[in-house]
């Protein structure tokens, strides 16, 4: 079960015009796996990511998805992942129960599924106090928590974090790890991009990604053995400046 | 004293976004003000540069008060706000022929300053500012901003968005600026960058919670901290969590940072506890404490 | 100084670069007045009227063959008694009836006046009002004939609106519309539009701490659209001129003088509007629904005033286009001097310094 590789990635190559945004890039996750896709702005953690979420065609190479092929369902793809990024999560003018109705009628739950989907959300989270207060008027670490969980209401075999964490405190920031530890560890896989070295160092794998090439891809322990560094920013710099 | 802040405090429709602030910057210091996003950095920012009129208290940039004579504070101070304020459709050089325009002077008259960084960006002299990578904005910012030979910088997230060569790079380049004797007061939600100021100020909520040196400030944190890590993560946390002398437990990367209630707590003890629990691989030492540590600690 | 110039350059960078408004500044204005002066014109030709005649004398026979010869009207029915005239209408051929009360002659030469009622149907409420413009001026036209050979002028009661259009050209009507409607875009919309951007990107983060003053801030934004509304003054006029053969009556000086104060009444309003909206889209929206509608529904252009209920017609007062285009017509058109239209022209100027009072005064030097 533990080696199922839910995500698997063959010589996958994007070319806008001349320019080879994603240039031959091939690694595999495995479920239950939390995987860091970091890079730069502009290496193409963008371009590949949106590949692998169905929204994204590839020039070549393969790829696979939650079992499905890119190229051929990536309708199903999207079926069997949620998204969550920094800039979108939650609509800022609607409750916290309205959001959690609205995107659960997204993902084609049934409305008793939102429903009890909805109170246990809200129980877990300890949300009681505040389920009919405005998204907008919460703090930014709860407005994470929430978004977070209505994009696993679905139940979806990965889950695509986008610079989940940049900006949060500390605490919240910690708290907001411990949700995915738990999520990966009931069996989903987290595939996190950020080009923030810090939120790397809490993945189990993570692959480095410059100039569309992947040129490192280990345990972010041994990544820094490799360059006998303390920290991922400091491997980072080494392989970006070559 | 370049900058001095005296019990500011402002409120935004019930928010308070900076509440009985105080802090002093000496001249030719690099003043970090750390904390998340929301905490009120870029108000006091704001009210520094003049944008802003604090509710109570009274502040003074370089000599000049921020209310009375604002006029004379725009005209030696630099600034650089969160977003990297430049005219998209303007090309490098045209972006800073304009800045050195409106300030009286010319990109030639202040060159030596900002030569340094110019050489990085001027390749791209004809290319416009919004085709730039988030690194060259950043450092064409920074020239704009120094274009006049400021007293005083002020850095709003400097390096918010921007790769990590970029960051190290526009953080070495501080130093230098600071070696030339300008002020700097920066601010970031980045605990990693406050070690490489003089002196940081820990923000969160509009309060101020620490001000010392990052050598000295991690000394506030009244325990041991020790990193320990096992093969499964999330059951990690949950044991120590149910240790029932456990103080803090907060996942740290690879690691688990873990403190004691006791103060003669045993490392092997834990050890012993947490192979009961079954888990493997487990590996527990000291570890030195760092800023975020502190930060989070003082916001618990 | 030149800090001031440095602003421009970088002012007309923006503009240049932005095709869009690029679009908005010089095409919109030759594309406006070529739609206007070619489309959308509301000339008549060939209109059925209908004629009851209670003289029926040679006077009046007369008359009648002038309308009739004219190519703008067909005589289709000959009524004999009022009662046939909604009849005639409810038809839908007939447009207007033309009733020539009785003893028509007799009153003309006895008592030197004599009425013609023109009975126009205003479903179409533009085409009515130009049919019995036409009609009007015809007769008029007949009046000064034959009161060529008498001491004594006789009078027909009739408008004397159409003879300053003489050649009937509606084209020349919607000139001082589209001008003003364009010069109001520019102005007014564009600026508050350039202003709010500096806002949204940040950009007035920073020339707030820079020892710019706020009103160099302001001139330097507002100045190059000084200038490009004026050459869209120029160019509209010209279009006229050389495409429309419409010529201008009044003096050019004046012409210049009084579109340069309306291109600064504009200006004042982009400013109030860009110290009220944070964004580009606000400054739009205000722009559009503000300034633009009620310009062209209120100021007259294609609405006549005086045919708008009274709250309307009050409300339009406090719109500077109904004003400028009073003075446009007046110059263009009519050829009159400052002498008469004076107190339009007072009126734009205390506009101008009121909204440029109110800007200063709602104006931060800071962000709150």
């Amino acid at each position: 079960m533990k080696n199922e590789s839910v995500i698997i990635v063959e010589s996958l190559t994007k070319m806008f015009g001349n320019f080879t945004a994603v240039d031959t890039i091939s690694f595999e996750v495995k479920k239950g796996e939390i995987f860091g896709f970091l890079g730069a702005n502009g290496a193409g953690k963008t371009t590949a990511m949106k590949m692998l979420i169905g929204i994204g065609k590839p020039t070549s190479g393969k790829a696979q998805v939650a079992g499905f092929d890119v190229f051929k369902n990536p309708e199903e793809i999207k079926k069997n992942i949620g998204y969550m990024s920094q800039k979108f999560a939650l609509y800022d003018d609607l409750t916290v129960k309205e959001n959690i109705t609205f995107f659960g009628g997204i993902y084609g739950l049934s409305r008793i599924q939102i429903k009890e989907k909805t109170i246990s959300l809200i129980e877990e989270l300890g949300l009681q106090e505040i389920e009919n207060k405005l998204v907008g008027s919460l703090p930014l670490g709860w407005k994470q928590k929430i978004a977070f969980s209505t994009a696993l209401l679905h139940n979806p075999k990965i889950i695509f974090l986008d610079e989940p964490t940049s900006g949060v405190d500390p605490i919240t920031r910690r708290q907001f790890w411990e949700m995915i530890y738990k999520t990966a560890n009931n069996g989903t896989t987290i595939f996190v991009t950020t080009h923030y070295m810090d939120e790397a160092e809490y993945c189990d794998r993570v692959s480095i990604m410059v100039n569309g090439k992947i040129e490192a891809l280990d345990t972010p322990k041994n990544l820094k053995s490799q360059f006998q560094v303390h920290n991922m920013n400091d491997v980072f710099l080494k392989l970006a400046r070559g | 004293m370049s900058i001095s802040v005296q019990n500011i405090s402002k409120t935004f429709k019930k928010v308070n976004a900076v509440n009985d602030v105080s802090f002093e910057v000496k001249e030719g210091e690099l003043f970090g003000l750390i904390g998340p996003d929301g905490a009120g950095k870029t108000t006091i920012f704001r009210i520094l540069t003049t944008l802003l009129i604090a509710d109570k208290g009274t502040a003074t940039v370089a000599g000049f008060d921020v209310v009375a004579d604002y006029k004379s504070i725009r005209n030696h101070v630099g600034y650089m706000p969160g977003k990297f304020s430049l005219y998209q459709d303007l090309t490098v050089e045209e972006n800073l022929e304009f800045f050195a325009t409106i300030f009286g002077t010319t990109i030639y008259e202040n060159y030596d300053l900002i030569k340094e960084i110019y050489v990085q960006i001027e390749p791209f002299k004809n290319r416009r500012a919004g085709k730039l990578s988030g690194g060259m904005k950043q450092k064409l910012a920074l020239c704009c901003a120094l274009i006049h030979k400021p007293k005083v910088l002020f850095l709003d997230e400097p390096t918010t968005g921007v790769d990590p060569v970029s960051r190290k790079e526009f953080w070495e380049m501080l130093k230098r600026l600071q070696q030339k004797g300008i002020t700097i007061l920066v601010s970031t939600p980045y605990m990693d960058e406050a070690e490489l100021c003089d002196r940081i100020a820990l923000i969160q909520h509009g309060k101020i919670l620490q001000i010392d040196t990052p050598q000295e400030i991690v000394k506030y944190y009244p325990k041991n901290i020790y990193d320990i890590s096992a093969d499964n993560m999330y059951k990690l946390i949950e044991s120590l969590k149910s240790f029932k002398h456990h103080y803090s437990v907060y996942p740290f990367g690879e690691f688990v940072h873990y403190t004691d209630t006791r103060n003669d707590f045993n490392p092997q003890e834990l050890q012993y506890y947490l192979e009961s629990k079954n888990h493997t691989n487990i590996k527990i030492k000291i570890t030195k404490t760092t800023i975020e540590d502190t930060f989070m600690e003082l916001t618990k | 100084m030149k800090r001031f110039i440095g602003f421009i350059k970088k002012e007309f960078y923006h503009i240049i670069r932005d095709r869009r408004s690029l679009f908005i500044l010089f095409g919109m204005p030759i594309a406006q007045i070529m739609l206007f002066g070619f489309a959308i014109t509301n000339e008549i030709q060939n209109v059925d009227i209908a004629i009851l005649d209670h003289s029926k004398d040679a006077t009046t026979q007369e008359i009648i063959h002038k309308i009739s010869s004219s190519k703008y009207f067909k005589i289709t029915q000959l009524i004999d008694n009022e009662s046939s005239i909604e009849a005639a209408f409810k038809k839908g051929k007939v447009k207007a009836v033309l009733i020539i009360e009785k003893d028509f002659t007799k009153n003309l030469t006895k008592e030197n006046n004599a009425n013609i009622q023109i009975i126009t149907d205003a479903t179409e409420p533009n085409t009515a009002n130009s049919i019995s413009n036409y009609i009007i001026s015809i007769i008029q036209n007949y009046k000064q004939e034959i009161n060529k050979n008498t001491n004594v002028p006789y009078q027909i009661n009739a408008n004397t609106k159409m003879i300053f259009n003489p050649e009937l050209k509606s084209v020349f009507m919607f000139v001082p519309g589209v001008m003003t409607i364009i010069l109001m875009l520019v102005s007014a919309m564009m600026t508050s539009i350039s202003i709010t951007r500096e806002k949204e990107l940040g950009t007035m983060e920073v020339l707030l701490v820079s020892p710019l003053k706020p009103y160099q801030v302001i001139i330097g934004k507002v100045f190059p659209y000084i200038f490009l509304a004026i050459i869209n003054t120029i160019v509209i006029v010209l279009l006229s001129i050389f495409v429309f053969k419409m010529p201008i009556q009044g003096s050019y000086l004046l012409l210049a003088f009084v579109s340069i104060l309306f291109i600064l009444t504009s200006l004042s309003l982009g400013i109030l509007i860009s110290t009220i909206a944070a964004t580009q889209q606000t400054a739009m929206m205000i722009s559009l629904a503000g300034l633009m509608l009620p310009t062209i529904i209120l100021s007259g252009f294609i609405f006549p005033v005086t045919s708008m209920p009274a709250p309307l017609q009050i409300l339009s007062n406090i719109i500077p286009a109904k004003w400028f285009i009073i003075i446009l017509k007046g110059i263009m058109l009519k050829g009159v001097g400052f002498t008469f239209i004076w107190k339009e022209t007072l009126i734009l100027l205390v506009m101008t310094v009121f909204n440029i009072v109110l800007s200063t005064k709602k104006y931060k030097i800071r962000l709150e």
